[in-house]
């Protein structure tokens, strides 16, 4: 079973957190705030864990002390400048979850075009809803990079029939995403610059 | 109130922000604005105030003023609100809050939507957070929908079955109908998912799994086609055919043949069709080829297959990924206990990869090698692992150490070998090794009679290098106590023997006393070699000096044993050289035996104590107990071995019996037993200080005129008793009551109740074996009252 799947990039801030178990600490509270600390506090021990290793080493870890017990192992792949951490326990496939994780982000390219960190800060909530339709309960549902790409399609049609998030049309979106912000994007797509060429009089 | 302001924009608003001060403050400007907006009640704009509400929860800030507005999004009946307010309900919401079963109702009634969108989000909320109450109520619906022939809706149904029976397990036998044709869809989405349930069904139950045996065929059947089958756009993942779904059925397919002898035979073809026919170039197939690796070594697979698996795991490890390697040792360790050899053949690759730069296969590497570590290989294994010990990070190094101490203790080929590889683990590890580790050392070290002198030679260069090491530290001194003498003679034979005066080892253990490095258990363990060699060195007097010193010491502990060691100067000078006499050979103790009474120190000392200097004196004893007690916690205690006749069993009992033998302590012997010319008398004595114990001993005689020999006896006592034998004098009754044997029964009596006995005695008596089963119910009323 997957217990989380966290993504944060190299300075450890949260594109996005997903628990599908809930790790009690010792003290059993239940008052709301604790479950917050909890998640961040996990997320940065995680961060702290991760960001450590080489490029060269292996994409197993053991769990850190928060989320630890032997039974728990943190599986990630860093993307540039995004990292995709899974904590799983021993029921899953630690090879299996690597190509996982490949799947889910060949599924954001897709639903994103080159999709890059920029996409998962503004879109928090769609990339939910993809995942959403990998994985379920902690445990995978759908691996169909095609099958994902057109459920969540159907969906964003019907949100969007309906008038959206924002009750705003759809343009709006795409303005967003052009405008200049402060971080680069990775991938500058140079290639589809029409450069006009004034029609020449002829001499 | 204008609107409230749209997600994007808010992000982008957060993103400018420079201080964590800055971020707080916006954060909390748009939390009291969406609060306002949640109290007006508006519709339109609550989606909108949820989203941005899930994206703060995320960076950490307190959201859970949002979770009413969760349910009320998910009652309504837009799409766009039902899908954000889902979401926030599995992201803030879980069961330990109550407000969660306000979902019930709802989630119903979208399981039975006309939209399969809005039926595919409630099976997915309620498989991701619902309590058991709500998968109680819900069960049914989610049965419902496993029959249906959407596959959208039956993959998501089959997960949240699992997730049902996870919660309440006596559920599972409800979808077990609905499983039927699970197997024989099309869609791998399904395919895949129905598996998961099989598989945690077969988990979950016994019953099922032998339910479920009959699929392995069908299973098989879907594993060939998948291998078979050429290209498959939809499918395919780096040239292999839905390699999920290959990897979850191989799961399976362990669990169903695991133990079971016919479907493992199914099972064989397939398997060796698929380790040989996997691509192993990129990730997707290595996954496959170690699943069925792992199967195999599961399932009774034939030993032609078994090796294969194990020849392929060696792969792995010559691979130059490292996920490969990690996974291929992780897998080896989980094997290298049912298929030793097979493991043994890698054990150089394995080595190898101690020295890899990656810690998690440096880990995994380390554990191996100790499981491989035996009786041929312990020379060079053991460089291996010391070379790796004085190289590697801090985490790793208290296990090593322990490690290496276990193996060396195992398999060390000569004495010599184990004295020089602790040797070595302390100069270099001294400081990771594990308390319990002295106390082991030091009984190891007192086991080794002819090595004392090398020993304490060696020991003493080291602390004259080093005193910062505790446990080497401790080590040391311990043994310069007892062996000092040894180390001052020159007596070594192992190596080239020093010169060293009786001054400078008291300068030495001097330093210990005054130096900061030291730990105040180690400046206990230094007081008290000190003391000890007054009886083996000449210079006493400055051993008096330093002694006398430390009676004043802060230290509270110091300060007991100098006063104490001073009293022994004094009052008890006569008693100083036996107390402190060389240790004997320690037996190590097992954790107390189910027979054993736990006893305090205070009972067990006296019976040693006894052994070596006559009359029991109670203050002596007490010092004599403190001493003991010093050496280092309760590993060292000297225990009687109950195996070997001793001596000191029946000095203590003839001993008792010589200052009474007609009753001690007034309770009149008993005859126990009589027939057959034995005879058996039970007399009493009470031990104390404990007034709950009785103590016996029996009395065996022998009237025929052939001696019985192999004499056992045995007794067993009701629940509420507790109950110790020692050891016999011996185990022959001679002939004709020429003696007797005599054995030491405590039995511990805290309820007062009457004592029973039932005892049970063989012996070989004229060439043939006897064996006879009697009560004893006439214990006198003194001995248990």
């Amino acid at each position: 079973m997957i217990k989380a799947i966290l993504i944060f990039n190299n300075h450890g801030k949260p594109r996005l957190i997903r628990f599908y178990q809930y790790f009690h600490q010792a003290a059993q509270d239940t008052s709301y705030c604790k479950a917050e600390d909890m998640q961040q506090q996990i997320i940065r021990e995680t961060f702290h864990l991760v960001s450590k290793r080489d490029d060269n080493v292996c994409n197993f870890l053991e769990g850190g002390s928060l989320i630890g017990g032997s039974d728990y192992k943190l599986i990630y792949r860093h993307y540039a400048t995004l990292y995709f951490v899974f904590c799983v326990d021993s029921s899953e496939s630690e090879l299996g979850i690597l190509d996982l994780i490949q799947v889910f982000v060949e599924t954001l390219d897709k639903c994103f075009e080159n999709v890059c960190e920029l996409d998962l800060i503004f879109h928090m909530d769609k990339v939910h809803y993809i995942l959403q339709e990998v994985v379920m309960g902690g445990m995978v549902l759908e691996t169909n990079m095609n099958e994902i790409v057109a459920q969540v399609e159907v969906q964003n049609r019907m949100e969007k029939s309906e008038g959206g998030l924002s009750a705003a049309p759809a343009r709006a979106v795409s303005a967003v995403k052009n405008m200049n912000l402060p971080e680069i994007p990775r991938n500058i797509n140079i290639g589809d610059i029409n450069i006009k060429v004034p029609s020449l009089s002829p001499f | 109130m204008p609107a409230p302001i749209r997600l994007r924009e808010l992000i982008r608003t957060i993103r400018t922000a420079r201080t964590q001060a800055e971020e707080r403050e916006m954060i909390q400007k748009e939390c009291a604005a969406i609060r306002s907006s949640f109290r007006e009640e508006d519709n339109t704009y609550r989606c909108r105030n949820v989203a941005k509400l899930l994206y703060m929860h995320m960076l950490g800030y307190p959201a859970h003023f949002g979770q009413l507005e969760c349910l009320k999004l998910i009652a309504s009946q837009k799409f766009t609100d039902k899908r954000i307010g889902y979401l926030g309900a599995m992201l803030l919401l879980d069961e330990r809050q109550d407000v969660h079963l306000l979902m019930t109702n709802c989630i119903k009634n979208d399981l039975n939507h006309s939209t399969q969108y809005v039926q595919g989000l409630a099976l997915c909320t309620l498989g991701c957070m619902g309590s058991s109450e709500m998968c109680r109520d819900l069960a049914g619906e989610v049965e419902k929908l496993l029959k249906t022939s959407n596959s959208y809706l039956r993959k998501k149904a089959a997960l949240c079955a699992v997730h049902v029976i996870r919660k309440v397990p006596e559920l599972m036998e409800m979808f077990l109908p609905a499983t039927k044709n699970l197997l024989s869809e099309k869609n791998h989405g399904v395919l895949h998912t129905s598996v998961v349930l099989l598989t945690e069904m077969c988990e979950r139950s016994p019953d099922m799994l032998a339910h479920f045996r009959k699929l392995v065929p069908q299973l098989v059947r879907i594993l060939k086609n998948l291998i078979m089958s050429g290209y498959s756009p939809e499918h395919d993942v780096s040239g292999i055919s839905d390699p999920f779904l290959q990897v979850r059925i191989l799961r399976l397919l362990r669990i169903l043949g695991k133990g079971d002898d016919d479907s493992s035979e199914a099972m064989n073809d397939i398997l060796a069709q698929v380790a040989t026919n996997t691509e192993t170039s990129k990730n997707v197939g290595n996954a496959i080829l170690y699943e069925t690796v792992l199967t195999i070594m599961d399932i009774k697979s034939e030993s032609g297959l078994r090796v294969l698996a194990i020849n392929i795991l060696g792969r792995f490890l010559l691979n130059n990924d490292k996920n490969i390697r990690y996974v291929a040792l992780t897998s080896l360790l989980k094997t290298v206990q049912t298929d030793h050899n097979a493991v043994q053949r890698h054990r150089s690759t394995i080595v190898d990869c101690l020295k890899d730069l990656d810690v998690s296969i440096k880990r995994r590497a380390m554990e191996l090698s100790f499981a491989l570590v035996n009786g041929n290989n312990i020379r060079g294994m053991m460089k291996e692992l010391l070379y790796f010990l004085d190289s590697c990070d801090p985490e790793f190094k208290a296990d090593c150490a322990s490690g290496v101490f276990l193996a060396a203790e195992k398999y060390a080929p000569s004495k010599r070998w184990h004295i020089d590889t602790i040797m070595r683990v302390l100069t270099t590890a001294g400081s990771y090794v594990r308390d319990d580790s002295v106390p082991n050392l030091i009984q190891l070290i007192t086991n080794s009679v002819e090595m004392h002198a090398y020993t304490v030679q060696r020991l003493y260069k080291a602390l004259l290098d080093d005193i910062s090491q505790q446990p080497l530290v401790q080590v040391a001194s311990w043994c310069i106590g007892e062996y000092g003498d040894l180390l001052v003679s020159g007596q070594c034979e192992e190596e080239e023997p020093i010169q060293v005066t009786e001054d400078e080892v008291l300068d030495v253990l001097e330093g210990l006393l005054v130096s900061n490095l030291s730990t105040p258990v180690t400046r206990g363990y230094a007081l008290t070699a000190i003391m000890k060699l007054s009886t083996r060195f000449t210079s006493v007097n400055r051993i008096k000096k330093v002694v006398s010193i430390y009676g004043s010491s802060i230290d509270v502990e110091l300060q007991q044993r100098a006063v104490e060691y001073n009293a022994l100067f004094k009052k008890y000078d006569h008693m100083r050289p036996a107390l402190l006499e060389r240790m004997p050979i320690m037996e190590k103790t097992a954790s107390n035996g189910p027979t054993e009474i736990v006893q305090t120190n205070g009972e067990a000392e006296p019976s040693v104590v006894e052994a070596k200097h006559p009359p029991p004196v109670t203050q002596p004893t007490n010092q004599a107990n403190d001493l003991l007690d010093l050496l280092g916690g309760n590993d060292v205690v000297p225990v009687i071995q109950t195996t070997v006749p001793t001596k000191p069993a029946s000095a203590g009992g003839e001993l008792l019996d010589l200052l009474g033998d007609l009753s001690l302590s007034g309770i009149p012997p008993m005859t126990a037993y009589n027939k057959n010319g034995l005879k058996i008398d039970f007399t009493f004595e009470r031990a104390n200080p404990n007034p709950n114990i009785a103590v016996i001993t029996i009395h065996a005689s022998n009237s025929t005129e052939a001696d019985m020999t192999d004499f056992v006896f045995q007794a067993a006592v009701p629940k509420t008793f507790q109950l110790q034998l020692l050891s016999p004098s011996s185990n022959v009754v001679p002939t004709l009551n020429q003696g007797t044997v005599t054995q030491v029964i405590r039995v511990l009596n805290p309820q007062k109740q009457q004592l029973r006995m039932r005892i049970k005695l063989t012996y070989t008596h004229k060439g043939s074996a006897v064996q006879d089963l009697a009560e004893v119910n006439n214990f006198p009323p003194q001995s248990w009252q």
